[in-house]
This record gives C-alpha cells, structure tokens and sequence, in this order.
C-alpha cells in the first residue's frame, strides 16, 4: 500500500485537517457573500424604507423618489404572466405526461423544453421584441411584457407540471378508469387534485423568479423612467427591478441607498412566496401517500 | 351521448396537445426572430467583418465598427472569472456536503444555497457595483475603474456557485456507498476517499455542471450591464471595464432605437451569437452526462 493512503502517520492527520479545513473555508465564503449582500442592502436600504416610498412617484431627488409605478407595474406583468403561463404550462403537462405517446414528437418536444429552459432570459426579451411588440403590434405594452415573461417562464412549468402529474401513483388512474371515468374525468377530478399543491409549490417558484427577471424587459423595451401608473393592457410600464436597475445605474451616490430600499420591498415579496411556497410543501408532504 | 362525449374528449386532447406546441412554436419563434433580422444585418456588414474585427463602434456614424471581438472577449474574461472562482468553492462546498457535513449543518446550508440561487441578478448587480467595488476593490486595489470586469466576474461566480456546488453533490450522492466502503476498507482516509474515488466517479455530471455553469455566466445580464461598464475593448486587464454581449444588449435596448435602423439590428445579431454559443454548451452539458456516465449495479 502506498503510504499516503495510510492514516496513522501525523503526516497524513495533518493533510486530513487541512483538507476539512479548505473545505469549510469554502463554505465560510459562501456564507460571508450571502451575509454581506444581505447586510449591505437591509443597511442602506431600511432608513430610506417608507409608505411615501411605496406611494409616490419617481423623481429626479434621490429622496423624494418613489417606486409606485413601478410596484404597479410588477403587479400587472406578472398577472399577465401568470394566466398566460400557469393554464398553458398545466395543459402542455398534462398532454405529455398523461396522452402524448413515446415517440419522435414526444421526444423532440422533451428535448425543446430543456433546451428552452437553458436559453439566456435576455434572448426571451429579443423575442418579445420581435413578436410582440413588432409583429403583433402589441407595443411596449403591459401585455407584450407579461407575455414575455410568461414565455420564459413556461418551460419551468412545464417541467414542475410534468413531475407533479408523474408522482401520484397510478393506482388512482387505474381505479378511476375501473369505475367507468373517462380519461379526461380520471385526469380532472382524480388526477389533478392530488398533483395539485406540489404544482403550485413549483409554480409560486417559478413566477418568483419571474418577479426578479430584469433583462428580458429592458431588452424587449419597458421603461426605466416612468411617472405614471398603468391603468390597461396596452399602457406603457416599468417594473421594481427595472427601477432599481435605473437607480443603481446613476450616477449619484444617494440613488444607490435608494436603490437599496427597492430591493428590500423587492425581497420582501420574494421571500414571502418562497415561504409560501415551502410551507405548501411541508403540509403536502405530511399527507400519507396511498 | 357516447359520441358527444367523445368528441368532448378529442376537443380536451387537442386543446392539450396545442399548449404542448406552445413550446416548440417558442423556439421556432426564438430562432426565427433572431435568423430575419440577422441575415438582414448580414446583408449590410459581412460575417467575416462581424466574426473577425477587432473594433465595435456601431453609432459611430460614418466610422461605424462593426467587430464582435471585443464583445466577445469581454464575455469570456467575465465568464473566465466567474468559472475560475465558483469551481473550486462550488465544488468543495460540494464536497464538504455530501461526504463530510452533519444532518443539522447540511440541513442549515441547503436552504442558503437556494436563497443565493433565488436572489435576482439585478440585486447581485447592485452587490457588484455598491459593495464588491466600492467597499472591497477600491479600498484594496489601486487603479481598479469604477466599472471592472473583476468585481462583474466574482459576483457572476457567487451568482453559478449554488448551480455548480448542487449538482455535483447529486453527482456525488449518486455514487454507490459500496465504493466508499471499498476504499475505507483498503485504508484510505476519508480525504483520499473523496478526492480519488468519489470526485473521479462523479466526474461526469461534475463537468457538465461546470459548462452549464459556464453557459450561464455568458448569458448574465444585469450584474454585467450594473458593474462591468459599457467600453467594448480587446483588454485582458480585469481592472478595466469591458462590454460583454448581453451588456451591449441592454445599452441600445435603454435608449429608443428605430425598427430597420443597423443598430436595431446589431441586438438581433449579438444576440444570435449569444445564442449560438450558449446553445452549443448546454448541448454539450447533456451530451457528457449522457455519455460518460458511470452506470453502477
């Protein structure tokens, strides 16, 4: 045997605790980065936090800004995303996992999808550009960029869809087919219940991801400096991470403490569907599986 | 009754069926508003002017610019950074969670990697530019720009660190502990263990986390666009600020560019360079999975 392999010499013990310790070094720098993120944000970012933020309007005063339209803004695009994506991303799931036979068409669209999933999100923005805004003349519109993100996300629902449809047992499907169902009464009453709280885990997941998206909006044209609330599908919009991408990009330094308090309101909700989203999970996984 | 209901039910698949074509009409949608307006901006500059030319200066009026390498050599000195920081941290966090942490800590540090994970990048830039930056580089490092590929690229790293670090400790997971206690039994340490049993067992889906890793760090955004600056050059100095793709991306995007006009068309161009190349890496990542791996029973 060859003596590095050995552990008994003090040699070997040595490396031993050097190596763990390299590893816990890494580890240590992991968590310092997340740490210090989190502190210089909620630092800066607190003593600038008030309703008048959440209320008023953007301004060219680094303390009077407000990020008003741009919480409006959010709250309409990812409505429009979510209704598009969620019912599409459910029905293309269902397809796949309970009709679609293996084959060339089943397998090409499994492969589209992960290679969909890979693709820059600023390349979803090119093609809400294109699509939306030029071709079907959408504009810059609140439409055109929820449509935008709802196709970015559509693929990761797909794919939380198609793992949901996958873990409910069989025996369900077989019993409901035995009692004379049709497939698609198995599917929406029997099937779809049970798949349902571990779908919705992943589609609060996934839209919370849509929340923080900034690029593919700015590429297909949202604003970045907006003094009006929209009030229609077709106005004009920003949104939270776009105004904070405006904020930290000035060149004043107060913007930045201003930028801080919007990416406080930013992870706040963020956050909060995330626990959402972990305590579903928790009580889904308390139920005992048949 | 039965014939109603059955066309009910073909009307219910087709419906179906149309949201599955969805996706595949998203990436004939990707692929073909990206081919148009590329072959138009082909039709004004040569691909080989675009591929091989080493200035890109396309408002530049009469003596516009229109090589894509310095983009480029932006994108991968970020990128270089990026992969040369997360590796190693990603993988020894990798490393210290599947063979060395307790229950409770790796119970504790699963849930930090999924917040880093789950922060948007916008906020990561502001992390680039407010604290990496102006708190670390510009107190420790002496001619570093305020815009740099330095700060763009660690915090890019920090962006793909949770990616890199939870897959391969799948990958690691994954194989089998009978190898683990073949070579405890042979009187290996728990380090030799892992380096050289455990690591080159998992190489496979280590590596393809790695060019996925990658993949992703080329087609960041915002940390770039926030803290890397907006000066397209042939630097290899990290100091300096640089432009990748995706930041150009977002420059003419923030300002109101004309339908048809060339700099339109150079975000279609760039993009599909972008693409291409990001394409191609998360090819590769499946293929290797596919291929090299270690199968075991």
């Amino acid at each position: 045997m060859r003596p590095a392999l050995s552990a008994g010499s003090r040699k070997g013990r040595l490396s031993e605790t050097l190596f763990v310790g390299a590893l816990l070094l890494a580890v240590l720098i992991g968590v310092a980065a997340l740490a210090a993120l989190v502190i210089s944000v909620l630092s800066q970012g607190i003593p600038r936090l008030s309703i008048e933020f959440l209320t008023s309007l953007p301004s060219r005063f680094a303390e009077k800004a407000g990020a008003r339209p741009a919480i409006f803004g959010t709250l309409w695009i990812i409505s429009v995303c979510t209704l598009f994506s969620v019912p599409v991303g459910i029905g293309a799931a269902i397809y796949l996992e309970e009709f679609a036979k293996k084959g060339r068409l089943s397998t090409l669209i499994d492969v589209n999808i992960a290679n969909l999933a890979g693709v820059p999100s600023i390349i979803y923005g090119l093609l809400g550009l294109a699509l939306f805004v030029r071709m079907f003349a959408m504009g810059r519109s609140v439409l055109a960029g929820g449509l935008t993100l709802g196709l970015l996300v559509l693929p990761v629902i797909v794919i939380v869809g198609r793992e949901a449809l996958r873990a409910v047992p069989s025996s369900i499907r077989e019993g409901a087919l035995a009692l004379g169902a049709t497939k698609w009464q198995t599917i929406s009453r029997q099937v779809l219940p049970v798949a349902l709280p571990s779908f919705m885990t992943g589609v609060i997941l996934a839209i919370s991801r849509a929340i923080g998206e900034t690029a593919p909006l700015i590429a297909m044209g949202a604003l970045t400096y907006v003094t009006f609330v929209p009030k229609a599908l077709g106005d004009r919009f920003t949104a939270l991470p776009i105004q904070i991408f405006n904020w930290t990009s000035r060149p004043q330094a107060e913007f930045l403490d201003t930028a801080a308090a919007g990416i406080v309101v930013l992870l706040v909700v963020l956050l909060t569907m995330n626990t959402a989203a972990v305590l579903l999970r928790h009580r889904f996984e308390k139920v005992p599986r048949s | 009754m039965r014939g109603r209901r059955r066309h009910h039910e073909t009307a219910i698949k087709g419906l179906l069926a149309a949201c599955a074509l969805i996706s595949v009409a998203t990436t004939a949608g990707i692929i073909l508003a990206l081919a148009s307006e590329t072959l138009a901006f082909f039709k004004q500059i040569s691909p080989f002017r675009f591929f091989t030319g080493t200035v890109w200066a396309p408002t530049f009026g009469s003596n516009a610019a229109f090589g894509v390498l310095p983009l480029i050599n932006g994108t991968l000195m970020v990128t270089a950074i990026a992969v040369g920081f997360a590796t190693p941290i990603g993988l020894a966090i990798a490393v210290y969670l599947s063979e060395y942490a307790p229950k409770r800590v790796r119970s504790a540090l699963k849930p930090c990697l999924e917040v880093l994970a789950g922060v948007p990048t916008v906020v990561l830039g502001f992390f680039a530019l407010n604290f990496v930056t102006i708190r670390l580089l510009e107190k420790g490092i002496p001619g570093v720009e305020r815009f740099n590929a330095l700060s763009a690229g660690l915090v890019v790293g920090l962006m793909i660190v949770p990616l890199i670090a939870s897959l391969s400790e799948d990958a690691m997971r994954s194989v089998p502990q009978g190898l683990r206690e073949a070579a405890y039994g042979l009187g290996a340490t728990k380090r030799i263990t892992a380096l050289r049993v455990i690591l080159p067992a998992a190489l496979s889906g280590i590596a393809s986390a790695v060019i996925l890793a990658m993949s992703r760090a080329i087609g960041e955004t915002m940390i770039v666009a926030i803290a890397a600056g907006n000066q397209p050059r042939m630097s290899f100095n990290p100091l300096e600020g640089i432009q990748t793709m995706t930041a150009y991306i977002v420059q003419v995007s923030l300002g109101d560019t004309p339908t048809g006009s060339i700099a339109y068309r150079t975000i279609f161009a760039v993009g599909t360079t972008l693409f291409a190349i990001t394409f191609l890496l998360n090819l590769l990542s499946i293929r290797i999975v596919r291929k090299f791996r270690e199968t075991y029973q």
